[in-house]
């Protein structure tokens, strides 16, 4: 395996001034992003914040009421066959027919897709200790996970879209959803886009990050990019400031007294000199968390 | 090979795995012409994006310590040991210069802070001696 870089500014899927709403409910305001190909692109936003909505117009499923999407660059609605078939999905609440069987499941799954890999879905079938004869809906919450993401992957698909794989479910079981989507990005071109709310997740695999609050993208960058921008630095004053200071260039500062955090954007020279126009003393300088980051920007925690 | 990651700790993951893999090789736990384990095993061990895990090893071929070799893998380089000397020492004086940073923030004097590190050492190095003579004792 050679480098896995991005084919120089190759987009696999944009969405291009996308709105939705829902009745008086905005889900989707303005929305622009590009998902590179051969990446894998983390969409992180608390619940509600509009991230099933973006997947689900890429699906097609979904018409956009102002705004393009295209993906593979074809409108979605217009050729669902040429996209839908090179994409693997994996819905929230991994929804299967709930009265099939494996074997079942396999062979209905197989005839959607001309591209499936007996082989490859028998090897996930067995790694997932996932028994032929075994019900739908006698499987457990994780099994059901590890049956939808194999039926999902087992046509290696262009695209692989997993809309909170993660959510409600043990740690075996996000091991095997984790070690999907660096298998994935892994085997050249391909591309991951997935949606959390487990951040220590999105920064441990995540090579892009599109950050949604409140239906809007409030940050879309390289992984590589946003640490290098944000930093948390701890300001002590000498005398402690009657109300919390202002510090340029801070997305948020907490503390009490004479010492106070902030989570901030930019350079790290000019953060320093804005502290020092503030007659504070830096004592402290960290790379903040993925988590940090976008609670300093939404506001609040992504739950 | 076993690294441990912290994304929390606020230090870049490929930096994390260029510092783990540099201490394996300086404390010898990885020797000249040990083979490293391909980026995507790596990758799929560490739950991490294998461009990260590419990254660390780019640092590393670069840094020396690492080579590829075309097609057969990437292995720990035959010029480790003059290099381990000063990766030791660098490692070190990553930890005095926190400890020293510490020990002024709370006023404690060199002398102070030299005596505790050779009290320390030699406590160490007395207690290890007695470990391995034998645990018939017990």
């Amino acid at each position: 395996m050679s480098d896995m870089k991005q084919a120089a500014g190759e987009t696999i899927a944009e969405v291009t001034r996308l709105s939705k709403r829902f009745g008086k409910v905005i889900a989707l305001d303005d929305v622009s992003l590009q998902v590179p190909r051969g990446g894998v692109f983390g969409l992180v936003g608390e619940n509600g914040a509009g991230k099933t909505t973006l997947i689900k117009h890429f699906l097609g499923l979904l018409k956009p009421q102002t705004g393009v999407v295209s993906v593979f660059g074809m409108d979605p609605i217009r050729y669902p066959e040429e996209v839908l078939g090179q994409i693997g999905y994996l819905s929230e609440d991994h929804d299967l027919p709930h009265w099939m069987r494996i074997h079942e499941l396999l062979r209905y799954t197989k005839s959607f897709y001309p591209k499936w890999d007996d082989a490859y879905a028998e090897e996930l079938r067995q790694t997932f200790g996932l028994e032929l004869d075994a019900k739908v809906k006698n499987l457990s919450r994780g099994q059901r996970a590890q049956a939808g993401l194999l039926t999902a992957l087992a046509h290696r698909p262009a695209l692989l879209l997993l809309d909170e794989p993660s959510s409600g479910l043990d740690a075996v079981v996000r091991r095997d959803i984790l070690g999907a989507i660096i298998r994935t990005v892994a085997e050249e071109g391909r591309t991951v886009l997935f949606s959390s709310h487990l951040l220590d997740e999105v920064e441990r695999v995540a090579d892009r990050v599109a950050m949604i609050s409140r239906s809007r993208v409030v940050l879309c960058d390289s992984m590589e990019n946003i640490k290098a921008t944000h930093h948390s630095i701890t300001l002590h004053f000498d005398e402690p400031p009657a109300q919390a200071p202002i510090l340029e260039g801070a997305l948020a500062i907490e503390g009490r007294g004479k010492e106070w955090t902030a989570v901030c954007n930019g350079q790290l020279d000019d953060l320093k000199a804005s502290a020092a126009r503030l007659n504070a003393s830096v004592v402290a300088q960290s790379t903040p968390s993925l988590e940090d980051i976008f609670v300093a920007r939404a506001g609040r925690r992504a739950v | 090979m076993q690294l441990h990651l912290s994304p929390k700790n606020g230090v870049p993951l490929y930096l994390q795995i260029v510092s783990q893999i540099k201490y394996l090789v300086a404390s010898g736990r990885l020797a000249a012409g040990d083979e490293v384990p391909p980026i995507r095993v790596l990758a799929e061990q560490l739950l991490i994006n294998p461009n990260t895990v590419a990254r660390a090893y780019r640092e590393l071929e670069i840094a020396g310590l690492l080579t590829k070799r075309q097609g057969a893998g990437t292995y720990v380089s035959d010029t480790g040991s003059p290099l381990a000397w000063t990766e030791r020492k660098r490692i070190i004086e990553e930890r005095t210069t926190g400890l020293v940073t510490e020990a002024r923030q709370l006023d404690i004097p060199v002398e102070v802070v030299v005596e505790m590190v050779h009290e320390k050492f030699w406590a160490l190095s007395a207690s290890q001696g007695a470990d391995k003579e034998g645990s018939s004792n017990e």
